[in-house]
């Protein structure tokens, strides 16, 4: 028997592409800014229109989101729900506000597919910090991006936690 | 101080409030471990989880290491202890997965999936009188099924489970039917003829668990889990969504039926849509003629209860730490009392064995946009929930559940369904002898 819980990611085929690393590493800190500064409204200008921010379970990383249960699974529309959502105050979990800590590393870019999107990952940590609460999530990064008038813009974001359970933290009520 | 002074109840006054001592005691936490979850059926895994001959899931029950598998030989489930009738290491250490026999790392002492002891290393030195069948994997005491749900108890001496679900039984009997009917449905939609859904329990767990801890005692999600009075304060924000979603979010309105030994339903109208079988408008077009047609023909089949099946939800407790919440979509809630102040839980999905693909995308749409620790809503329960926690060392020392003390309909809103937790809470810590852990 395999001692991996799940299979490695398949990616389609990559053509080689003028993206560079560093390129996508600038978006990776941006975005780990605007999320630290709670810049929600910013953060969501970072996404494509067909967005997908999807956080598996820590026991199906590698999940079928057709059909399994995921922590998250967000469109566009529902990036938009959760940042209202973050910006209220109703948002218990979140009032006041986490301080919270992005730190991205093992930036790699693998190519792009026939749709010029663009196929990397990451390695990340991120320590949130309220209360008594001292959480620290880690784990990698599967992405997509697409350049837009120049700019690289997300397109897809899979978060894939290390840990075997979500326990002890009690919600994933940040963004990762 | 002493069990019997926990609880304080007025009637003329409608009064009724626990000590919060409850939620901090580490003793009583002790107590609640011999003498309620050991004397109860307790929810161990569902029957989906394990559907091929060897295949194996790991779970800790109660504070205890068991693990359950689909036997080789004759195909039925049994739930043992993890751990080693030799030096006690646990034998499955994995979370599930497929094997034809369970070798213990330590000593490679070999047990099959009967649990029968099958290979010792130099057994010769354990001397002529060593009798391998005395030392097979220990099953819990009890072991019973109901409709695909697997539970446990260790109490040689406890009920059936059928009793013991009492008034639940048929809670989860209506809710099996109308699964049962969308399988069908769905195996007949995909041109494969009605009947062809035939097969193993009606609902299935789906992969991906929702694994989290709280760090509150345990008692605490039990009331949250069918209290209908928080929902809007609590959960705000998601109501907020499904406003934005165009959907019209009038409050909830139900009624709560107590079900016996210490069961309780609270069954209320949502605003949002139901994946058996209610269209939303946040669930998008493209999903509404398949649930219309569902739901027209669960109305047909199952006539009223069908019409409640589909349009009503449901939060089911099963006593003493089980819920089927099946609202927004049906998942299982399974609470671990895993300290006095914390507590894991854990979160199954559940869905038709066959299932439209548009369908099965808007359940879990709906299931995680609302619940589970990644959602809109739960978090905020987690929060609520350690909130109180951290309140009950404060110095005020008791919590109020006299809502809804005088009403003759009890309202989903009221309190009810916890004064009744708590009671048989209380008496079983009085009255229970104790099996230690």
């Amino acid at each position: 028997m395999s001692r991996r819980e799940a299979p490695v990611v398949e990616r389609p085929e990559l053509r080689p592409t003028e993206v560079t690393r560093g390129e996508l590493e600038d978006l990776l800190y941006e975005e780990a800014y605007l999320l630290d500064e709670w810049r929600m409204e910013d953060w969501l200008e970072l996404w494509e229109d067909d967005a997908e921010y999807v956080i598996p379970t820590n026991d199906n990383p590698h999940a079928d989101p057709d059909n399994d249960l995921m922590y998250v699974n967000h469109d566009y529309r529902l990036l938009k729900g959760l940042v209202v959502r973050l910006m209220s105050v109703h948002a218990h979990r979140e009032y006041p506000w986490s301080k919270t800590r992005h730190f991205v590393s093992n930036v790699r870019v693998f190519g792009e597919d026939e749709d010029g999107v663009v196929h990397g990952d990451a390695a990340f940590m991120v320590w949130r910090f309220r209360q008594q609460d001292r959480d620290c999530y880690v784990g990698r990064y599967d992405l997509r991006a697409r350049r837009v008038d120049g700019r690289l813009k997300l397109v897809g974001k899979w978060i894939m936690l290390d840990a075997w359970t979500l326990a002890p933290y009690g919600a994933v009520s940040i963004i990762l | 101080m002493d069990i019997a002074d926990l609880i304080v109840e007025r009637e003329s006054e409608g009064f009724f409030a626990y000590h919060r001592s409850a939620l901090t005691s580490e003793e009583i936490h002790r107590a609640e471990i011999e003498r309620i979850f050991n004397h109860s059926w307790l929810y161990v895994g569902h029957e989906s989880e394990v559907p091929r001959r060897g295949d194996f899931v790991r779970r800790t029950v109660a504070t205890r290491p068991l693990f359950f598998s689909r036997s080789q030989t004759t195909g039925d489930v049994k739930v043992f202890y993890n751990s080693c009738t030799h030096r006690g290491a646990t034998i499955c250490r994995r979370d599930r997965g497929n094997q034809k026999t369970f070798q213990c790392f330590y000593h490679a002492w070999t047990f099959d999936t009967d649990g029968a002891l099958i290979g010792v290393p130099d057994e010769e030195c354990y001397g002529p009188l060593f009798d391998k069948s005395k030392f097979g994997l220990v099953e819990v005491p009890r072991m019973e099924s109901y409709r695909g749900l697997i539970f446990a108890s260790y109490d040689p001496n406890i009920e059936d489970l059928t009793d013991y679900l009492a008034g639940a039984r048929e809670y989860i009997d209506a809710m099996m039917d109308a699964a049962e009917v969308a399988a069908d449905f769905a195996a007949g939609a995909n041109g494969n003829g009605d009947g062809d859904g035939a097969g193993g329990p009606a609902l299935q767990v789906l992969r991906g668990t929702h694994q989290y801890g709280i760090k509150a005692n345990w008692k605490l999600l039990v009331e949250n889990s069918f209290d209908g009075y928080h929902l809007g304060p609590t959960h705000a924000t998601y109501f907020q969504f499904l406003k934005d979603q165009k959907v019209d979010v009038s409050p909830s309105t139900g009624s709560m039926k107590l079900l016996g030994n210490g069961h309780a339903v609270i069954e209320y109208t949502g605003s949002w849509g139901r994946p058996i079988a209610r269209w939303a408008s946040q669930f998008g077009d493209a999903s509404r003629p398949q649930l219309d047609a569902l739901r027209e023909r669960i109305v047909s089949e199952l006539g009223e209860t069908g019409y409640r099946m589909a349009e009503l939800n449901r939060n089911l407790f099963i006593y003493p730490n089980l819920f089927v919440m099946d609202n927004n979509a049906t998942a299982l809630r399974v609470i671990e009392p895993t300290s006095v102040g914390y507590m894991d839980v854990a979160q199954h999905e559940l869905a038709p064995r066959i299932e439209d693909p548009t369908v099965r995308k808007v359940r879990l749409e709906s299931y995680v946009t609302f619940a589970g620790p990644g959602g809109l809503a739960t978090p905020d329960d987690v929060e609520a929930l350690e909130s109180c926690q951290q309140g009950a060392r404060s110095g005020v020392e008791w919590s109020n559940l006299s809502r809804g003390y005088f009403s003759e309909e009890p309202p989903m809103s009221g309190e009810l369904q916890m004064r009744v937790f708590w009671r048989r809470w209380q008496q079983q810590l009085l009255a229970a002898e104790a099996i230690p852990a």
